[in-house]
């Protein structure tokens, strides 16, 4: 069996499409899964999900059997979709919309009855506000609740720098809810 | 920010953005634009008679640099000759 994975991945390698074909079957959930906790837009994530195969298909010479498919396609999926944030953040975005609509849509009954709607709502849209590179950080680590190894190798940085971005993020949203006159 | 604040912020915020379900899937079979997307990168490489220009662009462009300035200033062909 781990002769046959073995195969596909040299086969990928060389170009043959079916071996392409084998592995997107194997991994697009993953894949699309990844990107949709990142953009909470399902519509986005699965045009990105074309995208990141397609750059994976480009970048196939590059890629090393050895170190495995599955955190390298999530390497390229992160990339395409931090690219894609970056195009799309000069407005107000369908992903700040989705933030919004999440935010609303939480039952007051998943969470502390203090919390009301309103702070959630507030949270949402301060959250909405951080720098891309502390955003995403603390999305899968915080939200998505993904091992800092795994966070650290999709962004392509050491597992102390996640720490570092989450801990800035989550800085940072604190100082903009106390702007707002809500103590966390 | 103390670690009590800090474990304060990460529950306000799973609170405001519930994880997504991680057996969240695509609508479609995304293999068909898979496909497409690699069919239109392979037809815009291959377009006859404009391939040289991408892989060769920049040696073109210097070449066409070299030339000019030679062609304005002959007495640099001294020393373009001398760092050869």
């Amino acid at each position: 069996m781990k002769n046959g994975a073995s195969d596909v991945l040299n086969q990928f390698q060389q170009g043959d499409v079916d071996a392409f074909e084998a592995l997107f079957r194997r991994h697009q959930r993953a894949v699309y899964g990844w990107i949709l906790r990142i953009t909470r837009d399902p519509a986005a994530a699965e045009e990105l999900t074309v995208e990141a195969f397609w750059r994976i298909h480009q970048a196939r010479a590059r890629f090393d059997p050895a170190r495995g498919f599955e955190g390298w396609a999530r390497r390229i999926a992160t990339r395409v979709t931090l690219d894609w944030l970056r195009a799309i953040r000069t407005r107000r975005t369908k992903y700040e919309l989705s933030l919004e609509d999440c935010a609303e849509a939480v039952a007051p009954a998943q969470g502390d009855p203090a919390v009301t709607a309103e702070i959630r709502l507030k949270t949402a849209l301060a959250f909405g506000r951080l720098p891309l590179k502390l955003r995403i950080a603390a999305t899968l680590a915080v939200i998505e609740e993904q091992p800092h190894k795994v966070v650290a190798a999709a962004l392509g940085i050491s597992v102390a720098a996640v720490k570092v971005r989450v801990f800035r993020a989550l800085r940072l949203l604190r100082k903009d809810l106390e702007e707002q006159g809500i103590t966390p | 920010m103390n670690e009590h604040d800090e474990k304060q912020m990460k529950k306000l915020l799973r609170q405001a953005l519930p994880p997504v379900k991680s057996e969240a899937e695509p609508g479609r079979d995304l293999w068909p634009d898979v496909l497409r997307r690699l069919d239109a990168s392979t037809t815009t490489r291959s377009l006859p008679g404009w391939g040289w220009l991408n892989s060769y662009w920049f040696d073109g462009a210097l070449l066409a640099g070299l030339v000019t300035l030679v062609a304005i200033f002959p007495a640099a062909i001294p020393v373009f000759l001398y760092y050869l």
